[in-house]
């Protein structure tokens, strides 16, 4: 509406009017998406890892005739490993927040216009981007191994996976915020395998003890989720409720810290 | 017609009262600065002395615990987002995967420049550098770096917090060049430095603080004057002799301080002194030295608070508005 700008008494340096950004900064989050590309260690994990697991533990030639639900045994084995994939690459992504934190780099940010949400809101948009590269390289390395399962399957799991991989970005910022930042990912890193063990991820949960503390961790449930279009069970409610109660603490404790780190002392 | 003063412009940096409390410990203790646009000023203490709890507060980063910041009449956090405060920080606060010139155009871009970032590593003297990693930097490499960060907003007021711990001469005489070229614009540069070579250097005015408070402010040579003058030094057969001829000095005016059995007087009527000395004591091995800033540093920040601000007309605590 208004055209009149108010220039303000300046000492001499003109400065365009230029917008800052005040959401996300595209040039922001190019640059993270070139610096994933670059980390090769991040490439390992997110895109190498996941594949080769499924050729270490999928490809046996029994499961290609056992019968998992609409498909395969196959299938299910790369369905697991997609969502382990998207998990371990969205826990990193959240995680790396803490090593910026812990190299002064949020303190930087916070001399610039850039909102500190909008900075979160950066890198878990390139971590989500990396996730869903991470899902669909595992699942294209698989259909070559005879996975079978209906296109419907194909597509709800690998989106269920992209999603539900979401929440553990949220675990990844969470333990990020609360963990030494120098050795965050070599924490993470076993405890992510042994919540993967507990998902029936890598090998089936069966009955027992650990199978019935398995289902309260959190990659149970997502992992549940994740194989429901295989398998043609459906959400089950102890599954969903299981997804949203962790959803709740990890997004909650991620805010906390958040608002925590972010507040002037 | 009119022939009153032009209104005074905006103080670039006015605190006022400014205190900071980390529990018990009473890190800035009733700061009062101001600083006036195009004024380049070394902010010189000891460590602890508050220079970078001080700095913080003028960044937004961190809240005074009472007293008020003002940065060209806005707050902190107005200013910061609005581009006319900027500052080079002592460490971090840089990502060691990304290349020179890629961390200048991300800051640039998050202030809504797109343009060239060339033109501010060549400010900063690291053009050469726009591809390296930044983990590949040297010390020196990574300040001259996060100066040319801190350009991109073509900030009115730049705060360095120690800039050149860690450097090597060469690396400090290079990024000092680079920041006084920058402030022969016109630029408010005000810097927290130990390096008393440095205040003595590069800034036009010197605050000196220590205990959370400013304990002198004047030119170089100004807190060189008030604070000592001359060094004299003479040896005496015996610790007696000595001390007899210091008991004498210090009841005329010149306190003397005996070590062993030298004299040491400072004062600012050195010949006299000597004079005294030479004639009238059997003083041997006289020794007359201009006081370096460190002895003015050390006294004026080791005597803590200086409650008598306004006992001797010419310290350089009178009101800063009177210098330049």
């Amino acid at each position: 509406m208004s055209t009149i700008s108010a220039p303000g008494a300046r000492g001499g340096s003109a400065r365009p009017a230029a917008s800052v950004p005040r959401g996300i900064s595209r040039t922001y989050l190019v640059l993270e998406l070139r610096r994933l590309v670059r980390n090769r260690r991040t490439l390992v994990f997110s895109l190498v890892m996941p594949p080769v697991f499924f050729l270490i533990f999928g490809t046996s030639p029994a499961y290609a005739h056992q019968s998992a639900g609409r498909g395969n045994v196959t299938a299910y084995v790369l369905v697991s490993m997609a969502l382990y994939g998207a998990i371990l690459t969205a826990t990193a992504g959240g995680a790396s927040v803490s090593v910026e934190r812990a190299q002064g780099w949020t303190r930087q940010l916070r001399l610039t216009p850039l909102r500190p949400s909008a900075y979160i809101a950066t890198k878990l948009a390139a971590t989500m981007a990396l996730s869903a590269v991470s899902i669909a390289v595992t699942l294209a390395v698989g259909s070559l191994r005879d996975p079978q399962m209906p296109l419907s399957a194909w597509v709800g799991c690998a989106l269920v996976a992209w999603v539900g991989s979401v929440v553990f970005a949220a675990f990844g910022l969470f333990m990020g915020y609360l963990l030494p930042a120098e050795n965050v990912m070599q924490i993470l890193g076993p405890g992510l395998a042994l919540l993967s063990f507990a998902g029936g991820l890598f090998i089936p949960l069966g009955d027992g003890l650990f199978a019935d503390i398995a289902r309260f961790t959190p990659t149970y449930g997502l992992a549940e989720l994740t194989r429901a279009p295989l398998t043609g069970d459906g959400f089950t409610l102890a599954a969903v409720a299981n997804v949203l109660v962790w959803t709740a603490v990890f997004a909650g404790g991620a805010a906390w810290r958040f608002r925590k780190d972010t507040a002037r002392v | 017609m009119d022939t009153t003063a032009p209104a005074p412009a905006t103080l670039a940096l006015e605190l006022r009262g400014l205190h900071k409390s980390f529990g018990d410990v009473h890190a800035v203790d009733g700061l009062d600065l101001d600083v006036r646009p195009g004024e380049v000023v070394a902010f010189l203490g000891p460590n602890g002395a508050g220079k970078t709890t001080t700095i913080d507060m003028v960044l937004g980063l961190s809240d005074p615990t009472a007293g008020d910041v003002r940065v060209f009449g806005s707050t902190p956090a107005e200013a910061i987002a609005a581009g006319r405060v900027a500052a080079v920080m002592q460490t971090g606060g840089l990502l060691k995967d990304i290349t020179v010139a890629e961390t200048v155009a991300l800051t640039a871009s998050l202030f809504g420049n797109r343009g060239p970032v060339l033109p501010f590593l060549e400010r900063a003297g690291i053009a050469e550098l726009a591809g390296r990693r930044v983990g590949r930097c040297s010390g020196g490499q990574q300040q001259r770096l996060r100066f040319a960060m801190a350009l991109v907003s073509e900030p009115d007021l730049l705060l360095l917090d120690e800039p050149t711990t860690g450097m090597d001469v060469e690396g400090r005489r290079d990024f000092w060049a680079a920041i006084r070229a920058d402030a022969a614009a016109g630029r408010t540069v005000v810097f927290a430095t130990h390096y008393l070579d440095e205040a003595d250097a590069y800034a036009d005015r010197i605050v000196l603080v220590a205990g959370g408070r400013v304990v002198a402010d004047g030119s170089a040579a100004e807190i060189k004057n008030v604070a000592s003058g001359r060094v004299l030094s003479a040896s005496f057969a015996t610790p007696e002799l000595a001390h007899d001829a210091a008991r004498d000095l210090t009841s005329s005016g010149s306190p003397a301080e005996v070590r062993g059995t030298r004299l040491i007087v400072r004062t600012s009527a050195s010949d006299d002194v000597a004079r005294h000395l030479l004639t009238a004591t059997s003083a041997h091995d006289l020794e007359v030295g201009a006081s370096s800033l460190e002895d003015a540093f050390v006294r004026l920040t080791s005597s803590g608070r200086t409650d008598d601000r306004t006992d001797d007309p010419t310290s350089p605590t009178a009101p800063t508005g009177a210098h330049r």
